[in-house]
């Protein structure tokens, strides 16, 4: 895991709470709360729930709890497909100048998270068969949760490279393992057991962004790693004023979370 | 067996737009009203807060105010020939289940639909004779015309904050708006939304083109905002989390925000939330419908309840599956061409093109729901003649950005790698710097595009599933194919670093990805019972005090967004409800 970055408590300070008096409001146009109320003020209810502030709330700013590390361990993989997680978004997100790899993004507990959670069990999926295949526009047919169908194809993922290299994803090398995700995702690997290969990417490659691109209140985009790669402002983005100040110029990268706000 | 309740005025199924309309202009004309509504009711101020309302997964990923397909579904095929399966889970379109409906999650946007839709059939008989349509594109009149929605599109434009700039006031036109729309009484509630730096280039490159652009209308407050029922809006903050999100500023124009406060003052009007309506019960002779049953959702609870008028106000589609489900009117059958409930189903299409400009900054971010320019010259401009292009129909060309998150939103040049280093380096690169500019385009019923019920999969409630049958036709593979060439010679005129190019849909339409929640048709309204479910008034044509109210009345699909005409026609129907019906109980129109 690399070294957490700083807490930005410069983005997250609220002026009855900020330490810091270098730290103005104006000078936080990415946390503009002053013009948001101003705004809003007519709004009434929101814009006053938005702003309560609590012991628990003003706890929640302090730099230890921004930085508190992320919990260790896994709700559902086990050890074959935690291993196979691990290669796979260390590969499609390698460590580099623009973002850590992708474990240390978190990308394998978001995955093992939802995995484990109400998506992964099948939450507002239409589970009655009859179980047809269908034609591709009919779009999810097979009778498994999300987390039934990630045992499944990590298993047959594992089992053509068995197969094909004589060991599972995690041990082959950077070439063999880019060699698998493009017969993955270009539907060339087919399994053995059945399991439509297109159906196992798609799942997959989805969470991977999610892990990549969502909150980090759900394990990945660790310290905020992918929404700085593309310079997503996260959560505050109160922009009635920015709309025209920052029109065709560069916006300040520094991204707000859920639990940064709360 | 269902606990039968005490008789009340009025039931109303749904509670979004229409029915939080109707709620409240029933009950404050002092009827005793009931809604029904299947989702829960939530709030501005304990659901729709910052920060947890900021949550990209939750909203837009996970579809936390949508429909639960676990509950009930639709099947779907793309012809009559082929075997339906259920959606199992939602993707092209999403219904919302909430107070509120699927007006709590839409972005805003609100067009007057014109005669150009309302006479459609006549229009283009006239123009192009009656073998330019083809056999089996089975549009009609509406029965309906534009001035007599004209008051009513004004008061849902006041009710629900639209900001826009009129372009014809009286026949006069007004520069900066749109010069084909029809005449209104009066401009916008609220002036236009402060243009992004999308939507100038597009409208730069079209008004270069020597097209019309003009400000998207939206129910984005522009400003801080009383409505003519006192409800305060706050303006709208560019926040970029506007569709699939309720708004922590109150700024868009939302039911749970207007209607329904307003409707839940009045001692007439009770919600019951978590109230799933299961069949509509008709009389002895099924001249009458006499109340609903539904299954309270908690506890698996049923009841009865009777109800001298019902109002069928849930999502579209749902409202059809409900006539079908109780009975009412004949289903129709595409073999024979008779029946009328479940005909006509619509959807929309479209193209687009994602042009990249090195080094400019778009910040795709920082928008309202409605931060798009729009050109119409292809759409209810009458003066574009589709007679070389042999199609019937019409699209609009926006340019802009309306909530683009990072999980769904990462544009970056055809070809490039889906992971690893190169995937990095080009999303980092291109997030900032690519537009879009997309068509909308209209769909044409079509005899093969139906819904009945699935003779297989059921619902949680052990009734039916509804059946979809859809697919693009040709006429809107040669509309596509026009829009595409508009599109990409209006971007090549911006001299983007890379395009990737806009091309005309000729791919079966799929459950997957999303693609527009405005499906319309299944209980269409018309001139005479033979071919449609309701009349001008949106009155049942089987049974009098039935009213089914949404875009499922809407005999075909223009290419805009349909909550105008939805909002207009609640408004419609309550007035003929309380100045009409309720006087003289009857058919409104005689057969």
């Amino acid at each position: 895991m690399t070294k957490p970055e700083s807490p930005r408590h410069e983005s997250v300070c609220r002026d009855s709470l900020c330490k810091d008096p270098s730290h103005t409001e104006s000078a936080t146009p990415e946390f503009d709360r002053r013009n948001f109320l101003k705004g809003a003020v007519v709004g009434g209810a929101a814009a006053v729930s938005g702003t309560a502030l609590t012991p628990e709330s003003a706890q929640a700013q302090q730099p230890a709890a921004a930085s508190a590390p992320q919990p260790a361990g896994y709700e559902f993989l086990n050890l074959d497909e935690a291993a196979f997680i691990e290669a796979l978004v260390d590969h499609m997100v390698p460590a580099d100048d623009l973002t850590p790899k992708g474990t240390d993004v978190g990308i394998n507990i978001y995955i093992d998270r939802a995995l484990a959670g109400g998506w992964g069990k099948g939450d507002r999926l239409y589970m009655q068969g009859p179980w047809k295949k269908g034609a591709p526009s009919q779009g999810y047919q097979l009778p498994l949760t999300p987390a039934q169908l990630y045992r499944a194809g990590i298993e047959a993922t594992n089992v053509h490279c068995r197969k094909t290299y004589g060991k599972t994803f995690d041990r082959l090398d950077e070439a063999q393992r880019e060699e698998v995700l493009v017969g993955l995702q270009s539907a060339k690997i087919n399994f053995d057991s059945g399991l439509p290969v297109r159906v196992f990417w798609g799942a997959l490659y989805q969470t991977v962004i999610e892990g990549m691109f969502s909150d980090p209140i759900y394990g990945g985009n660790r310290n905020k790693a992918g929404w700085q790669l593309i310079g997503f402002p996260g959560v505050i983005a109160v922009h009635r004023d920015h709309v025209e100040q920052y029109r065709g110029k560069p916006f300040p990268n520094k991204p707000v979370s859920i639990s940064d706000m709360s | 067996m269902a606990t039968k309740l005490k008789e009340v005025d009025v039931v109303i199924v749904g509670l979004g737009w229409t029915g939080g309309i109707l709620a409240k202009e029933l009950a404050e004309a002092g009827m005793k009203v009931v809604a029904l509504e299947r989702g829960a009711a939530r709030s501005s101020e304990n659901d729709y807060s910052l920060p947890n309302i900021r949550d990209e997964l939750r909203y837009v990923v996970r579809h936390d105010l949508m429909q639960n397909t676990a509950r009930d579904t639709l099947t779907v095929r793309n012809n009559p020939t082929q075997e339906a399966l259920p959606m199992r889970r939602l993707g092209s379109f999403l219904p919302g289940e909430v107070v509120g409906g699927s007006g709590v999650h839409w972005s805003g946007h609100t067009w007057r639909w014109t005669d150009m839709e309302f006479k459609v059939r006549s229009m283009y008989e006239e123009r192009y004779g009656k073998k330019f349509i083809p056999d089996d594109m089975t549009i009609q009149d509406w029965g309906i015309t534009y001035a007599e929605l004209e008051p009513y599109y004004e008061k849902f434009e006041y009710t629900a904050a639209v900001s826009g700039k009129a372009g014809n006031i009286n026949g006069k036109i007004q520069p900066g708006g749109n010069p084909f729309e029809a005449p209104r009484a009066k401009d916008y509630a609220l002036p236009p939304l402060t243009p992004i730096l999308a939507s100038e280039m597009f409208s730069n490159a079209a008004r270069n083109a020597g097209y019309n652009p003009f400000p998207r209308p939206s129910a984005n407050a522009s400003q801080a905002y009383t409505n003519p029922d006192g409800t305060k809006f706050g303006a709208c903050q560019y926040c970029g989390y506007c569709q699939r999100f309720g708004c922590e500023a109150n700024a868009k124009g939302s039911p749970h925000l207007t209607v329904i406060p307003l409707a839940m003052k009045s001692p007439n009007f009770e919600l019951r939330a978590n109230s799933w309506v299961t069949k509509v019960l008709k009389d002895s002779d099924g001249k009458k419908v006499t109340g609903v049953t539904y299954t309270n959702v908690l506890n698996g609870e049923e009841f009865e309840q009777p109800a001298n008028i019902v109002l069928l106000c849930a999502y579209a589609i749902n409202n059809v599956h409900l006539m079908l489900l109780s009975g009412i009117g004949q289903a129709y059958d595409p073999a024979s061409g008779n029946g009328v409930v479940g005909k006509n189903y619509c959807y929309q299409t479209g193209a687009s093109a994602t042009l990249f400009f090195e080094g400019k900054h778009f910040n795709p971010f920082m928008n309202a729901g409605g931060s798009n320019a729009t050109i119409d010259d292809f759409n209810i401009n009458w003066g574009f003649d589709r007679g070389p292009h042999n199609f019937v129909g019409a699209y609009n060309v926006g340019g802009g950005f309306n909530t683009n998150l990072p999980i769904g939103y990462r544009p970056v040049p055809s070809g490039t790698p889906q992971w690893g280093k190169a995937w990095k380096q080009a999303t980092a690169k291109w997030y900032q710097t690519a537009m879009v500019i997309n068509a909308s385009g209209s769909v044409m019923a079509n005899r093969n595009n139906y819904f009945d019920l699935d003779p297989t999969y059921r619902n949680a409630f052990g009734q039916p599933l509804m059946r979809m049958t859809f697919d693009y036709k040709a006429n809107e593979h040669k509309m596509g194919t026009h829009a595409a060439q508009v599109i990409n010679d209006i971007a090549k005129s911006m001299n983007p670093t890379r395009i990737n190019q806009a091309t005309a849909r000729t791919e079966p339409w799929t459950v997957v990805p999303y693609q527009s929640t405005h499906n319309t048709g299944g209980t269409i309204m018309g001139t005479k019972p033979s071919d449609s479910v309701v009349n001008k008034y949106l009155q049942s044509w089987n049974c009098h005090n039935l009213f089914v109210v949404g875009a499922n009345v809407f005999p075909h699909n223009s290419s805009y967004n349909p909550t105008g005409p939805v909002g207009a026609l609640a408004y419609w129907t309550a007035d003929a409800i309380k100045n009409k019906y309720v006087k003289n109980p009857g058919p409104l129109v005689q057969a």
